[in-house]
């Protein structure tokens, strides 16, 4: 059976009659099910869109997952965009005072993509800032909450596009993941998220964190949803020099089954000191139920990757970023701080004002792993341990279709835990970081709760498995048949 | 002591691309300020680079004109410094894998050849162009203000770096010349000086003749024509050289050529000092041009301007040689048929450099016959005739039948007017003041609009103001 069209819409969207008394349930409400309610005819776009908007107006004033709403309407079925990604005439700020105004005048690939298949945009969504976080505590203005308990963080750094989707605020959203910041966001607030290959999904238009481990990925109540907004957003783009041709077409799940597939259980992932009993238990029952459907279940190992991941990917990632934040210096755009004539001066008054505390941390870092005598010991050692990483991945799928582990160590943990402590703020991406800094995808979907917590499952593959990924997602899928409505929204 | 200069260069060379370097914005020179400017090449957040492929191809060609090796995989690399013309708060070049290196590039002279190492030739952006507005000699330190012009923003640059070989002022000259002639053979760069795209830095230092290694160095900046360069150069090894035999010390500096006053002074020191944390390029994959691209860029590498000159030098001397070559003369002289080719190439390079006229457009046996015949024509024939040679369908037989006036009843009634004219002059002359002849000559040559015969006209001026 043919995928189901993401954009696919009804031609008379703004048919009023039978679709005027549809009651939408947006915090149920799949994509898929939305575009079938267009298709239909059973409701409009813009009743659609509107019943987002006033779930936003309801809840969001909660959530605050939204920086910005813009309230498009349109024929399709609509998205959130986090605020990374740029958006033509709609302020992009990416969680910064130093782009606060900033209204870019071009569209981000993807951005394009989604305009071009009809998906009007809600809005624009938190997340830390340059998406420098685990948390979305980072964001110049203020926090996002957990829909399943506000006092919690929703995970970052795409916690504003994981809490709109879990609180029903948006269908689907599309965050980015550099170090697992789609994955952890996803796991906390209990939907589905994928981290693609790197070089799959285009770059161009994304306000830049670390180039060498930026991706865009969709965030979604369902597998099949995310299979479908991968399709639209996937594939080469002349724009970025990175991106790839999929090998093979994105497929939308469908069985239920998991015969043949052969399933690794790296034991240092799912063995790790400071992973929760409870998140453990539901992850090794959902190792079980892979098994009963047909999956072979392994032990395997992944031992240098799970030891020098972290490391490796807090030089990598804040060398480039000391490279890619030195274009914010107050002369073209963005925040200009007040000076008098002199250049340094302008410089170093307008980060200072304009950048947030990681964001200055992680520039330090970088342009210190970068600096004259220390390159070879730090950046260098770094891009030489990634190839280990890489190589270490690589014969463990000689083996296997995917490997199993926690997405993240922890449920959602309290606003302002771990705020203070940058290092145990770190330490919730050592799970998502290992298989990232290899360049391969991963999926994030919900396996339970544990404290009534959303319990996240990662499933990594090789490169360009993304389709693997789905089918064995899907599958699970249905078998928990978890409930991805907070329980205190049901 | 007899003191010898190590100067190497550093040169940059602009390619015409129609679009720039990593953006599809037009490539042109001198248009309204920002003008040619678009997301990428104004970094904008989220914007990437994608290299230009005529570009990598035409800095392949370079490459093989200087006799490098190409890399088959080369990396693009950040250079990070922070400067307002410098959006994106780094520079895309080249760091430690260039496109090109391990070549040479031979530079003749009036006393043989000299063989000039090349360390490297490698693909980078140009920066923008900053305007200080309000300070001393546009420079930034006491401006009241800076403007940057984004169009140059981006363009394509190679850099050449030679090795320490050149020896002169003169002959890091010569060097430039022909590197610009080969350039601009090769069609990749206008390669001009006065507009920046072709721009020379040069490391100097001085040592004594026979010792080993190198002494401290400084690198001398802004010299943007020929001539600066082989003065700057020239003047700073003489400082250098005038520490030396003070008992002084040179101390390692960057120094800014003044060429209204044809002096040096240094930057200030905050301007130098940096550490561009180098780093490959994220955005971009490497560079592993075809072997298919690299044969082709070989086969459209021709003989080059060096060779040419050693070829030429056969026939004419080696000023006459050096010149038709570096003014892009040669190939006309080729065409045009004579046994003289001293005058061949005499006539190229005077009075048809001064009628300004397109030599590509030159048909060269009509002018062949011209420079046979330009002693029998009269000059401002001659004259007409060569501005007159690169238009279509120009024919030498028009000026040639054109001849001197030299016959007397012609030229006597012209003489006696204007002896009748300048009674005053006559008398002086005749008072003995002979240097008035010359002034005679040209007043008759002026009526004849350059049709007399010189050597008649003063054989009848003396017989009358004699008489």
């Amino acid at each position: 059976m043919a995928p189901w069209n993401p954009s696919r819409h009804s031609g008379s969207g703004s048919q009023p009659a039978e679709a005027a008394g549809a009651v939408i349930d947006t915090l149920r409400l799949t994509a898929e099910a939305a575009a079938g309610l267009l298709e239909r005819g059973e409701v409009s776009g813009d009743e659609l869109a509107g019943a987002f908007l006033a779930a936003i107006e309801a809840r969001d004033p909660e959530l605050h997952a939204y920086l910005h709403v813009e309230g498009e309407r349109g024929e399709g079925v609509p998205i959130a965009h986090k605020d990374v990604i740029t958006t033509k005439g709609i302020p992009t700020t990416a969680g910064s005072r130093i782009l606060e105004g900033y209204t870019p005048v071009f569209d981000s690939t993807v951005a394009a993509r989604c305009k071009a298949a009809g998906l009007p945009i809600l809005g624009k969504t938190n997340l830390d800032e340059f998406a420098m976080g685990s948390s979305t505590e980072n964001s110049a203005f203020g926090p996002t909450r957990n829909p399943w308990d506000p006092e919690r963080v929703p995970g970052g750094s795409s916690g504003g596009s994981a809490a709109a989707v879990a609180g029903g605020l948006a269908p689907w959203a599309l965050g980015t993941d550099t170090g697992g910041s789609v994955k952890q966001p996803a796991s906390l607030c209990g939907v589905v998220g994928l981290r693609p290959t790197y070089g799959t999904v285009s770059r161009y238009g994304i306000v830049a964190f670390a180039s060498s481990l930026d991706q865009v990925g969709p965030l979604t109540k369902t597998v099949r949803d995310n299979a479908g907004l991968y399709a639209l957003i996937a594939g080469k783009d002349p724009c970025d020099s990175t991106t790839v041709e999929l090998p093979a077409p994105v497929v939308v799940p469908e069985g239920t089954d998991l015969n043949g597939v052969r399933i690794g259980v790296p034991k240092e992932m799912n063995e790790a000191e400071g992973i929760d009993p409870g998140v453990s238990e539901r992850v090794n029952e959902a190792i079980r139920l892979a098994e009963e459907l047909g999956a072979e279940i392994e032990e395997t190992s992944l031992p240098r990757s799970v030891d020098y991941g972290l490391a490796c990917y807090y030089l990598v990632a804040p060398a480039e970023a000391s490279s890619n934040l030195a274009r914010y210096d107050g002369v073209r755009y963005g925040h200009r701080a007040e000076v008098d004539g002199d250049l340094t001066a302008l410089y170093s008054r307008t980060r200072r004002e304009g950048f947030g505390a990681e964001p200055k941390r992680r520039i330090l870092l970088g342009t210190y792993a970068l600096s004259a005598g220390y390159y070879d010991a730090y950046y260098g050692q770094a891009q030489k341990v990634r190839t280990v990483i890489a190589q270490e991945h690589a014969a463990a799928f000689e083996r296997f279709d995917v490997l199993v582990s926690p997405t993240s160590p922890t449920v959602a943990f309290k606003i302002g835990e771990k705020a203070e402590n940058p290092l145990a703020m770190y330490l919730s991406d050592v799970l998502t970081i290992p298989s990232n800094m290899a360049g391969l995808p991963g999926l994030s979907l919900p396996c339970g709760l544990a404290e009534g917590l959303p319990v996240g499952l990662q499933l990594i593959g090789p490169q360009f498995s993304e389709n693997t990924l789905f089918r064995v997602g899907h599958a699970l899928e249905q078998a928990i048949g978890f409930d991805y409505v907070p329980e205190r929204l049901r | 002591m007899t003191w010898e200069a190590v100067v190497g260069l550093e040169i940059h060379v602009q390619l015409k691309t129609r679009t720039k370097m990593f953006c599809r914005c037009e490539n042109v020179w001198g248009e309204e300020p920002n003008t040619r400017t678009c997301p990428v090449c104004l970094a904008h957040p989220g914007t990437l680079p994608v290299p230009n492929r005529t570009a990598i191809e035409w800095a392949v060609k370079l490459g093989l004109a200087l006799d490098c090796e190409i890399a088959e995989r080369s990396l693009f690399h950040r250079k990070n410094y922070f400067y307002p013309d410098l959006p994106k708060g780094y520079q895309i070049s080249q760091y430690d894998v260039p496109l090109a290196s391990g070549g040479r590039f031979v530079v003749p002279g009036p006393d043989g050849d000299r063989e000039i190492g090349i360390v490297r030739a490698h693909l980078e952006e140009d920066a923008a162009k900053t305007v200080h507005v309000g300070g001393a000699a546009g420079r930034i330190h006491g401006a009241e203000a800076s403007l940057v012009d984004f169009n140059r923003g981006g363009t394509p640059l190679v850099e050449i770096v030679a090795e320490p070989d050149v020896r002169s002022g003169e002959e890091a000259r010569r060097f430039l010349q022909l590197l610009r002639q080969t350039v601009v053979e090769l069609g990749i760069s206008d390669a001009e000086m006065e507009k920046g795209s072709l721009r020379c830095d040069a490391n100097v230092s001085v040592r004594q003749a026979g010792e080993e290694g190198y002494r401290t160095k400084t690198e001398l900046k802004n010299m943007n024509s020929f001539k600066f360069v082989a003065d700057g150069i020239t003047a700073e090894v003489e400082r250098q050289i005038g520490i030396y035999e003070a008992g002084g010390k040179v101390v390692q500096q960057t120094l800014h050529f003044d060429p209204q006053k044809g002096t040096i002074a240094p930057l200030r020191s905050k301007e130098e000092a940096h550490d561009y944390r180098y780093f490959p390029e994220p955005d971009l994959v490497a560079i592993e041009p075809p072997t298919e691209l690299v044969d082709r860029a070989r086969a459209e590498v021709s003989e080059l301007p060096g060779a040419r000159i050693r070829r030429l030098e056969q026939e004419v001397d080696f000023d006459l040689a050096y010149g038709l070559v570096t003014s892009g003369r040669d190939a006309l002289y080729a065409r045009v048929p004579g046994d003289d080719r001293r005058a061949v190439a005499n006539v190229l390079m005077n009075q048809l450099a001064a009628a300004d006229v397109d030599p590509a457009k030159v048909n060269g046996e009509e002018l062949g016959k011209l420079i046979e015949a330009r002693e029998t024509i009269p000059r401002q024939a001659l004259l007409d005739a060569l501005a007159a040679s690169s238009d279509a369908g120009f024919s030498a037989d028009r000026y040639l039948s054109e001849t001197t006036v030299s016959d007397a009843s012609a030229l006597d009634p012209v003489i006696d007017g204007i002896l009748a004219a300048n009674p005053g002059q006559v008398e002086a002359y005749r008072g003995g003041k002979e240097g008035l002849l010359g002034f005679f000559v040209g007043q008759v040559m002026k009526e004849t609009q350059g049709k007399a015969d010189p050597r008649a006209v003063n054989e009848r001026l003396r017989e009358k103001l004699g008489a």
